[in-house]
């Protein structure tokens, strides 16, 4: 058996797995970067990171079977950024099919003056439902984004960001969380969602 | 940086040791920066690509975002700062001698990762591009126009853009307001403010008066004149929003 705090990155081909797996250990738990089906099958929690392009990631997840081995999790599991884009049903990016784990599509954001994309910086949370997974923040925390795509708000949003129009900064459906912004690199409010990530009961969200 | 140290200079001159690298970053990161960017300045100049063993070491020691610059010529370099923990690349000096490596980088690893550092002599032909700066000897115009590369760059892919105007580097005597405002019309991506930050009010000028989404400064940090809470408690006063 593993122990509670391990977790399983899934290696989805992009960069930037380095500084999840930091700020996870900073706060005690015990990685390892997988992209084996029966490793992450068997993880007790699961992050499923991405920087890159949703056509790219969703093939190297073809490409091992985890497509189909992702959405029969019922362990936690947290999607970051494009990780979290992944988990619903369809990207605009490269016109991809996604997971479907979650329902909605992943729309481009549009630029207008003043806002530029990708959107990049400091933004803060609007909580719409508690949630385990935003507990102890302040109210608007402040976290860090990097994104040219966007989530809108729809029934699996339970917090939001505004950016030109709202659209989803945290997701959830059952054992599936996901966060457009990057908690590793979000200073306090960051780690604290990662501890509350770390918290999540092993045995799911039934 | 230079040889694992952090160095600053005036106008690109008479650079000087400020201090240990994962010093400072932890400092700054305490002291509630938002973005930390190191730069090596010997590496173009040089001819070698930075030495990536402190870019693993800053990302354990990180918790906010940072950039990393200097000789980054190929993909494969900016993937393995990239991998080592680093959020975004940036390039200078590689770009203007291989401007199709700006599209190549945002092609394999997204325009949200690659920032073009533009570094911006104020000369009687007009704002120009210069090259090399981090060695006196062997700095140069590249003959390029500073508004016409903002504009080249973005088209290439770059998905944020640092505008150090030379003339002000290390001054303390305030940003380039006038040039900054110049390159905001021209910039649709995220603009980064660079050079002569020596008052809590150069900064809220810039972001008033050039519009930028951000403003980098080194001097005014490192020495202590400045520290970034007091500097966001100005900002904050003056109706500029700032994260605390």
């Amino acid at each position: 058996m593993s122990a509670p705090l391990d977790v399983a990155i899934i290696d989805s081909g992009g960069a930037n797995l380095a500084s999840l797996r930091y700020a996870l250990e900073r706060l005690g738990a015990r990685t390892h970067v997988s992209r084996d089906p029966e490793a992450i099958g068997a993880a007790p929690r699961v992050v499923l990171p991405g920087v890159g392009a949703a056509a790219d990631a969703m093939r190297r997840l073809r490409g091992t079977g985890l497509d189909t081995v992702i959405p029969r999790l019922r362990v936690p599991l947290l999607g970051v950024c494009l990780g979290m884009q992944l988990l619903f049903e369809h990207s605009a990016e490269g016109d991809t099919p996604c997971l479907g784990v979650l329902p909605g599509r992943i729309e481009r954001l549009t630029t207008s003056p003043g806002l530029p994309v990708p959107h990049m910086g400091w933004n803060t949370l609007e909580p719409l439902v508690a949630d385990p997974l935003l507990a102890e923040l302040p109210a608007a925390a402040y976290v860090y984004f990097v994104h040219g795509y966007a989530a809108p708000v729809g029934a699996a949003t339970i917090a939001g960001v505004q950016y030109g129009r709202p659209f989803s900064a945290v997701v959830r459906r059952d054992n599936f969380w996901g966060v457009q912004f990057h908690p590793e690199r979000s200073a306090k409010a960051g780690a604290q969602v990662l501890r509350n990530f770390l918290a999540l009961p092993v045995a799911g969200s039934a | 940086m230079r040889d694992g140290q952090v160095v600053k200079g005036v106008r690109f001159r008479e650079h000087r040791v400020v201090g240990d690298i994962l010093d400072l970053a932890a400092r700054y990161r305490d002291e509630g920066a938002d973005e930390l960017v190191f730069y090596d300045i010997t590496a173009s100049p040089e001819g070698r690509s930075v030495d990536r063993s402190w870019v693993a070491r800053v990302a354990r020691l990180l918790d906010i975002p940072f950039c990393v610059a200097g000789g980054i010529g190929s993909v494969q370099d900016a993937e393995e700062i990239l991998n080592a923990g680093a959020e975004k690349i940036s390039v200078n000096s590689p770009a203007l001698a291989d401007p199709e490596l700006i599209d190549r980088l945002a092609e394999r690893f997204g325009a949200q990762c690659v920032v073009v550092g533009i570094d911006s002599q104020t000369t009687p032909e007009g704002y120009r591009v210069y090259q090399f700066t981090g060695d006196p000897a062997r700095t140069r115009d590249s003959r390029r126009d500073t508004l016409a590369w903002v504009r080249e760059v973005q088209q290439r892919g770059a998905g944020e853009i640092v505008l150090n105007c030379m003339a002000s580097d290390g001054t303390r005597h305030g940003y380039d307001i006038e040039q900054l405002r110049r390159a905001r019309a021209l910039c649709a991506v995220p603009l980064v403010a660079s050079g002569g930050a020596g008052s809590p009010a150069h900064f809220e000028a810039v972001f008033r008066d050039a519009q930028v989404d951000a403003a980098l400064a080194a001097s005014v940090f490192h020495s202590g004149a400045i520290t970034i809470p007091s500097l966001k408690q100005s900002l904050a006063t003056a109706g500029i929003e700032v994260r605390r």
